[in-house]
């Protein structure tokens, strides 16, 4: 009997969680088709102007990626606590914030990856063009992981719950709003050519905070949720 | 060695269990028995320390378990009510997945003989866990004993949706074991059929 190295669980937590991602393919499309859908219905209600439309991009885009996310939360442990794989997650021989990290990165990597990869063609929709654009997808990258990270504490504070879709939304919406606000500013600046770069780098303390405070608040929240 | 000492339990207003004293000895299976709701389910996890106790402590080798945690969990193989099987994965992968995170490395090939050992046909290995049956679910979630090799087995409810063959089968395992000096604690409606010396008995009366 050995104890498996820490790596070697992660990447055993990780690989699961894509695989199983792989197999109900279905999941993360319906997310992806929600953040196009939500994305499309703005220019078809406001209208065609470009000036409008190049308006209200960033808020528009930033929006549909936060409510993407919030869409995905259910799938970080409900699945797990109802078939008992997360009473065995508890008891691998590993620091259970470092195994939380790694689901909530399998998280962002089927979730959030794929609205990164999604939104400059969603921005072009908007007349977004070149460096605003770029700013999209950079702060994106740095604001859906931490979208991730902070939905975990409410998806574990709300396992076993009746209604716990829309708790988890009542719960989690407030604390999305500082990443809301730098990530669409991001975009905002750049579009008004003053640069993004103070508002990327508050996502990145954003997004260093929440890898720092957020595994541990999940992991509590999972021991009480499981006593 | 494990022990329970002064072991307390309560769930809402219920006090299910109070003083509870039990030592297990390698080599030894502790059966707890009791009727539904007297508390089996939570003692079992009050010992891997799934659930805290209301008073006393479980020691393992005389040291806390929450003092010890992920050293402790690194010794033991729990098996709950659930089968702790994803219904997208493969019989042999969510075998190999699951040793792999709690420490054992077995081959392909230990797995198959795993899941052979408990009466699983090779043609199903390769089929998502989701079109078996649920006495089948079981046996799979099972087989997790013939890669262990983690001294201290914690299972509820093992025989549950099993058939009599696969009752002898698991049975069987445990009996070898214990005999390799290994300890177990089993939550149970049925009888084990272990020499007597091997089984201690705990009852719950809620």
């Amino acid at each position: 009997m050995s104890r498996p190295g820490l790596w070697e669980t992660l990447r055993g937590i990780i690989w699961r969680d894509v695989l199983l991602a792989i197999r109900r393919r279905s999941d993360v499309a319906i997310s992806v088709l929600f953040l196009v859908i939500v994305a499309s219905l703005f220019p078809l209600g406001v209208g065609p102007e470009p000036a409008v439309l190049r308006t209200i991009a960033a808020g528009v885009l930033w929006v549909a990626a936060l409510l993407a996310c919030l869409l995905s939360l259910g799938r970080v442990f409900t699945a797990d606590y109802l078939d008992g794989v997360l009473e065995q997650m508890l008891l691998i021989p590993q620091p259970l914030p470092v195994l939380v990290a790694g689901k909530v990165f399998a998280h962002w990597v089927v979730s959030g990856l794929p609205v990164v990869l999604l939104s400059p063609l969603l921005g072009l929709q908007f007349g977004l063009e070149g460096e605003a654009l770029g700013m999209l997808v950079l702060s994106l990258l740095l604001g859906t992981p931490t979208l991730s990270m902070i939905g975990s504490i409410g998806a574990a504070l709300v396992l076993g719950v009746r209604g716990s879709g829309l708790l988890v939304a009542l719960l989690v919406l407030p604390l999305y709003v500082p990443v809301l606000i730098f990530g669409a500013g991001a975009v905002t600046s750049s579009m008004a050519g003053i640069g993004g770069e103070a508002n990327l780098s508050l996502l990145g303390a954003c997004l260093v905070l929440s890898v720092f405070f957020a595994p541990w608040a999940t992991a509590s929240a999972l021991r009480i949720a499981l006593e | 060695m494990l022990q329970a000492v002064s072991l307390s339990c309560r769930r809402g207003d219920r006090r299910l269990f109070s003083g509870v004293n039990v030592t297990v000895q390698p080599g030894t299976l502790l059966a707890v028995v009791g009727e539904n709701g007297s508390g089996k389910t939570s003692f079992l996890r009050m010992l891997c320390n799934l659930l805290a106790p209301e008073e006393g402590a479980v020691l393992w080798h005389g040291v806390d378990i929450r003092r010890l945690k992920e050293q402790y969990y690194a010794q033991l193989t729990y098996i709950g009510h659930l089968n702790g099987i994803k219904d997208d994965l493969t019989a042999t992968e969510n075998l190999l997945l699951t040793a792999a995170l709690t420490g054992d490395r077995p081959s392909e090939a230990s797995v198959r003989d795993a899941l052979e050992a408990v009466g699983l046909k090779h043609r199903i290995h390769h089929l998502p866990t989701r079109v078996l049956s649920q006495g089948q679910k079981r046996r799979v979630a099972l087989a997790r004993l013939w890669l262990s090799t983690h001294p201290l087995w914690l299972l509820d409810e093992p025989f549950t949706s099993l058939d009599q063959a696969a009752t002898a089968l698991v049975t069987e395992r445990l009996r070898s074991h214990l005999q390799s000096g290994g300890l177990a604690v089993v939550v149970t409606h049925h009888e084990v059929a272990l020499p007597s010396e091997m089984v201690q008995r705990l009852r719950l009366d809620g």
